[in-house]
């Protein structure tokens, strides 16, 4: 079913690809290859792909859990908001935080998660901005 | 005998105190990189290359950094194997079968030492393969036109579809996922945007480094929490012993050393199969061959010497169409490929004649980083040890951190983080429907190149579309690309690795 599914959107999305690379402008000069065909070809090289798997699927792959759905969806929130707060509030907190809630997640115990996230943290600003040079988000007090 | 006074040149590049540091931090790096469950070879690469080209490293230092680190994982995945019963990354998959038994058997320093010397064989004579055959594969890529270039994009996509994956239509879809990324953006030949529905952060087209640090590097820390707990080592059993391996040891897997060194370096050369592929082949070639009293599978010395020999090849080979033509042949020469893109370096023929103090001065790096990483592994192996018992649920935080801070390096966009979530998403859902990830990644970098050929081969022949199969060497590869796509399909599985039912299948790190 996952796989039959999957095909589907490689379908819909070989459709809107193809659409989209029909309504691309075409440029001043005239030349034998515009910029549509390649899009074209891939769009139906995608199409063809996607047909494969709706007609002959593979086994069920294994899929998460109730509680693995939960976990990559809050992981993937966690990631986002980091990138979205990076520079309101500068790397090393952003990072501290978001790395020892990651860290939770992987099961460390709360107290220990916090503080490798601290240590995380620290090391990479250490390593990479103080001796290496890097220059990473600064945020309102400029770490 | 030009190619040796080439190297001669490199290593003159090469032996400088500063590529001397880089490679030994590559090296060690690297071994660190392999050993460790869920971080292999193209991972590893990936999280470092953004922040190799932040750090503002000239092309030649840079490569050398990151081929010793390509190097070292290769050395390093044998470790967990063999102690752990757990492949550091997948081209140690086929150590996991004599090694870990060997270890039962109270021989993991002999295991250990016998493997790090497999590996040394293994590369040795690769990087000397690498050093005759890159130059006789230029010489024929001179001859190349834009329809042969096109012709060769194909190829390496059909034999990776063909040869590394497990069902061609998907490849084939990754290849399209990847390929249709690389058109997202201001086309550059007539200079329109395309696919970027007036968001202004795609009219620069989507940088390949972040699909590749999203594919490999953060799919892994999705995978890792959906596993929690699972596959944690545990220290209860790791008594080394002395790291050496008598001399009747080595003796006796000579032979299975020499062969595997010659059929791994093969499958490296291959578009389109890389190391996993090169242990797993010579793995299974040396059980037929020697052996005779079933004892592999057991702990049987040579069943560890011929993988690591292969895989370590291989990665030699790999090389080769990398360097030569422009086109990897791996997952990690792709993510190497990538990073000479992002210095401006187009790879391929002319890189021998423009830059040849990169080549050769990275080969002669290649020379000395084999050694340190046999000088390393051998005694220094317990410290390596000590380093795989970091347990994931602190590791995978920190390469997750490691991995922003190399792309926000790059472009100082949180844009990009964002997108670069996006594909660990994306990697993730991927590698679930058991989708490869080389093909995208490859189209995303080759893509580009390859529509640029083929419009200016047709363009070249004012409109006339048979000039794609217009010369006898066109014609060669599409053949070979037809038949790298199919003939699997007809030899059946025997050229591939059984590894669909094995646990590392999915969170495996593609080379």
């Amino acid at each position: 079913m996952s796989d039959r599914i999957f095909g589907v959107v490689c379908l819909l999305l070989a459709g809107f690809y193809i659409y989209s690379a029909s309504s691309i402008e075409l440029g001043f000069i005239e030349t034998p290859v515009g910029p549509r065909a390649f899009p074209y070809i891939i769009g139906a090289v995608l199409a063809l792909g996607g047909l494969y798997p709706i007609f002959v699927p593979d086994e069920r792959p294994d899929w998460p859990d109730m509680r693995g759905v939960i976990e990559i969806v809050f992981a993937t929130a966690v990631m986002i908001a980091y990138a979205m707060v990076l520079e309101e509030f500068g790397f090393v907190i952003s990072t501290a935080i978001a790395a020892a809630l990651l860290g939770w997640r992987l099961g460390t115990p709360p107290l220990w998660a916090a503080i490798s996230g601290v240590l995380i943290s620290v090391g990479i600003y250490v390593i990479f901005h103080l001796i290496l040079g890097l220059s990473l988000a600064r945020g309102p007090w400029g770490f | 005998m030009d190619a040796l006074f080439s190297l001669a040149d490199g290593f003159t590049v090469a032996l400088t105190l500063q590529n001397l540091l880089l490679a030994l931090l590559g090296c060690f790096l690297g071994t660190i990189i392999g050993a460790l469950p869920g971080l292999g070879p193209s991972n590893g690469v990936a999280i470092l290359i953004p922040l190799a080209f932040t750090l503002g490293l000239p092309a030649t230092p840079a490569l050398i950094l990151l081929t010793s680190v390509y190097y070292g994982a290769m050395y390093g995945g044998r470790i967990s194997s063999i102690l752990l019963n757990i492949p550091g990354d997948e081209p140690a998959l086929m150590t996991t079968l004599d090694g870990y038994p060997m270890a039962k058997k109270g021989q993991a320093g002999e295991a250990l030492a016998l493997s790090g010397i497999a590996s040394f064989v293994g590369a040795f004579f690769a990087t000397w393969g690498l050093v005759f055959l890159a130059p006789l594969l230029v010489s024929v890529a001179l001859l190349f036109g834009p329809a042969e270039y096109f012709a060769l994009f194909t190829l390496a996509f059909c034999t990776l579809g063909g040869i590394a994956s497990r069902n061609q239509a998907k490849a084939a879809i990754a290849a399209a996922l990847g390929i249709g990324i690389s058109t997202i953006g201001v086309d550059p030949m007539a200079g329109v945007p395309r696919f970027t529905f007036n968001e202004v952060h795609l009219y620069d087209g989507i940088d390949f480094l972040i699909a590749i640090v999203g594919l490999f590097a953060i799919s892994e820390v999705f995978l890792f929490l959906e596993h929690r707990g699972q596959g944690e080592a545990s220290n209860a059993d790791m008594k080394l012993g002395r790291v050496t391996a008598p001399m009747s040891m080595v003796k006796a897997c000579a032979g299975a050393m020499s062969r595997s060194t010659v059929l791994g370096f093969l499958a490296g050369v291959l578009p389109g199969a890389g190391a996993s592929l090169g242990s797993f082949i010579s793995y299974s070639i040396e059980k037929r061959v020697s052996d005779r009293n079933n004892t592999f599978g057991t702990g049987d010395p040579r069943g560890v010497a011929a993988p690591e020999a292969g895989n370590n090849a291989a990665a030699g080979g790999a090389l080769v169409p990398m360097l030569a033509l422009g086109v990897p042949g791996s997952g990690t020469t792709a993510v190497l490929l990538a990073m000479l893109l992002a210095l401006n370096i187009t790879p391929g023929p002319l890189l021998f004649q423009q830059n040849p103090d990169v080549v050769w001065g990275l080969i002669a790096a290649l020379f000395i980083g084999n050694i340190m990483l046999l000088l390393m592994n051998i005694p220094l192996v317990s410290l390596f040890v000590r380093v795989l018992l970091i347990p994931p649920r602190y590791l995978m935080p920190a390469v997750a951190m490691i991995s922003f801070v190399g792309i926000y390096g790059i472009s100082g966009s949180t844009f990009d983080l964002v997108v670069l979530v996006g594909f660990g998403v994306a990697g993730y859902i991927l590698r679930k429907l058991d989708v490869p990830l080389v093909p995208v990644i490859l189209g995303t970098l080759l893509g580009g190149e390859m529509e640029k050929s083929l419009r200016r081969a047709v363009q070249i022949s004012d409109g006339d579309w048979s000039v794609l199969v217009g010369s006898p060497l066109a014609i060669g590869l599409w053949a070979f690309a037809i038949l790298g796509f199919i003939a699997p399909l007809i030899v059946g599985r025997y050229f591939r690795p059984k590894i669909a039912d094995s646990t590392a299948a999915e969170g495996a790190d593609p080379d």
